[in-house]
């Protein structure tokens, strides 16, 4: 049915199609369906977005209740004093700042740990049956659940870690914890550990896709293995790193799971950030907007006239995301351009 | 370089080659891969210095295998086991004491399909320079003209060197490979096939190319093409099924061939 089917609608150019013909229907439907796909994507997000700018804007703009505020004092409100509205919801500002900390920190620990695991696993490690199956394991350790990362990080981290850390050098402190409770370090641990699968996959994938000849290119230039491997190799393999950490900071400003166990709060006592070495307060609660919108949804009494300001909060969210990713996809581009001879956009 | 040319221009023509002194003896060299245990069969061999010897033979004949023990890249394939001796100067290449990696900066190879790291077309010719040691940026600079010069390439990337070398056309990036290889100022020069994925105007530069470079360096050079044989080499070894059959200037095994093997495969006749 089906081959009677292509003949009729191939009945013109079947000259030029025998023999491939049914392949290249099957890829012309393949190229035809991801099209499509890729439009309700492209569909859906789009009018995910409009749906929460038109609200953000009719509240901004509006009069909802017994507001007299204009546009910009709610914006400053919500942005730098937030409770102010009276709506519950903490200032945006130190939420973003906090959100900012924990990518940067969660960032420096899962690149290093992501690329080294996957060059160990293409370059070093052979490739046994045993390999594969460490392999197949952290493919699917990207599945598993964001809280379960919460649980472990706030059981290992926390009290495990952390409070050996307290016992060792916070003694005198005792029995008020330093480094035993949720905290920036531990949740951006715990959220390098749920994004290093994602990472490791990405660049494996990256590094697998490299032409074998690359190796023997270095190779016959008189690089050893590891010259090859962090000189060739790897630089060649920037752009799939870029990837994975793209991947991971999208993660780790929305997934909010996690968080609510190992050190975001409502009200965080100072900025993350500081004039002293290392510049971060690892030790502190910090805020951050995915946890704001959480709790404003979920511990707030809200009615039908909040989904204005709610949609505000997510809309930074998403801006705040699409943002970072730009940054990421910048200098993923910097890159393909040094390498590749076609523009990547 | 230059003292280099003079030398060789007073001693020896084409067809006095013969009495150059080998750059490279192969004795009884045999090679077996883990699922192919015969693709080199007792090769004995003495390539002469400063002229091009092209290996001629079918595909699977053993050709890249050969070409590959001369630089040790069998190595990188699991289960390859050799026997066997192959001197480069007082040096056994085949001795589990060779340093390698000095070894492939004096033999440098090309491959069949031009292999540019994504990087820069001054990146490229560099790496090899950066990894022997060189430090100063002066001196990397003066190297890397210089073989791009030698390469005949200079001309056409001087005003981009920043660019990637995979923007380059497959012929420029060929030669920006033999560039990256003689920038090592190698004593021996591999080409597996370098032409074979050309068009034929880049095929004339680079056999061009190789006429050149001979002046100063041992080409060998593995080629599916006779006329490409005939044209460019000194010397021609004849390969069947993991053996070699004849050796010998190429005008006589072009012309005389001592075997019936080698008249059929250079008539055509074969396969
Ligand atoms: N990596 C390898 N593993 C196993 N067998 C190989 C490998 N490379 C080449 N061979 C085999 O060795 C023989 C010689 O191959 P090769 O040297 O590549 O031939 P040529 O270059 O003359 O076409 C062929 O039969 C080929 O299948
Ligand atoms: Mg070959």
């Amino acid at each position: 049915m089906v081959a009677d089917s292509e003949k009729i609608v191939l009945s013109g150019t079947q000259r030029q199609l025998t023999g491939s013909r049914r392949e290249r229907l099957r890829s012309l439907a393949m190229i035809g369906l991801s099209a499509s796909m890729v439009t309700s994507i492209i569909l859906v997000a789009s009018g995910l977005f409009l749906l929460l700018l038109t609200s953000s804007l009719s509240w901004l703009l509006g009069h909802v209740g017994t507001e007299n505020a204009t546009w910009s004092e709610k914006l400053y409100q919500l942005i730098f004093t937030g409770t102010e509205l009276g709506y519950g919801v903490s200032a945006i500002f130190p939420a973003v700042l906090g959100t900012l900390a924990l990518v940067i920190l969660m960032t420096a620990f899962v690149a290093p740990l992501g690329v080294a695991t996957a060059l160990y696993l293409t370059e070093y490690a052979r490739p046994t049956w045993y390999t594969k199956l460490i392999r197949i394991s952290i493919t699917n350790l990207a599945g598993v659940p964001a809280i379960i990362y919460g649980v472990f990080g706030l059981g290992f981290f926390v009290y495990g870690i952390g409070g050996q850390v307290d016992q060792l050098f916070f003694g005198d402190q005792l029995p008020n914890p330093t480094f035993g409770t949720p905290g920036l370090l531990w949740a951006a641990l715990t959220m390098a550990l749920l994004n290093l699968p994602v990472v490791i996959v990405a660049v494996t994938e990256g590094l697998d896709a490299l032409p074998g000849d690359l190796r023997e290119a270095s190779v016959a230039l008189g690089a050893t293995h590891g010259e090859t491997v962090f000189k060739a190799v790897l630089p060649a393999a920037m752009p799939s790193v870029f990837t994975g950490l793209i991947l991971a900071t999208a993660r780790a400003a929305g997934e909010v799971a996690p968080l609510l166990l190992v050190g975001a709060v409502k009200f965080a006592p100072a900025l993350p950030f500081s004039d002293r070495l290392p510049f971060i307060e690892l030790e502190q609660k910090f805020m951050h907007v995915g946890f704001q919108l959480f709790d404003a949804v979920l511990f707030n009494r809200i009615g039908p006239g909040d989904v204005g300001w709610i949609a505000s909060v997510a809309l930074i969210l998403v801006l705040l995301i699409s943002i970072l990713n730009l940054f990421a996809i910048a200098f993923r581009a910097v890159i393909l351009g040094r390498q590749e001879p076609a523009n990547p956009f | 370089m230059t003292e280099d040319v003079a030398v060789n221009e007073g001693r020896s023509e084409p067809e006095e080659g013969t009495r150059n002194s080998p750059a490279i003896k192969i004795t009884d060299l045999s090679l077996g891969y883990r699922d192919n245990p015969e693709a080199l069969i007792d090769i004995s061999l003495a390539i002469p210095e400063r002229s091009v010897t092209a290996i001629i033979g079918a595909s699977g004949c053993g050709k890249s295998t050969l070409l590959r023990c001369l630089n040790r890249m069998n190595d990188l394939i699991d289960g390859v086991n050799y026997e066997g001796q192959i001197l480069f100067g007082s040096e056994n290449i085949l001795s589990p004491r060779t340093n390698v990696t000095a070894l492939r900066r004096q033999i440098g190879m090309v491959f069949q399909k031009p292999n540019p790291f994504p990087k820069s077309i001054f990146e490229n010719v560099a790496y090899g320079l950066k990894l022997s040691g060189i430090k100063s940026r002066r001196i990397i600079e003066e190297l890397v003209e210089q073989a791009l010069r030698s390469a005949a390439l200079w001309d056409e990337v001087k005003d981009r060197l920043d660019d990637s070398a995979l923007k380059l056309s497959q012929g420029q990036q060929q030669r920006l490979v033999i560039a990256r290889a003689i920038a090592l100022e190698p004593k021996v020069l591999l080409l597996d096939e370098p032409a074979s994925s050309l068009d034929p105007i880049s095929t004339l530069r680079i056999e061009e190319l190789i006429y050149e470079l001979k002046h100063s360096l041992t080409i060998i050079i593995v080629t599916h093409n006779m006329q490409q044989a005939a044209r460019v080499s000194d010397f021609t070894a004849f390969m069947n099924g993991g053996r070699l059959i004849e050796f010998g200037p190429t005008e006589d095994v072009f012309t005389f061939p001592k075997s019936r093997e080698t008249e059929d495969y250079i008539t055509g006749r074969y396969g």
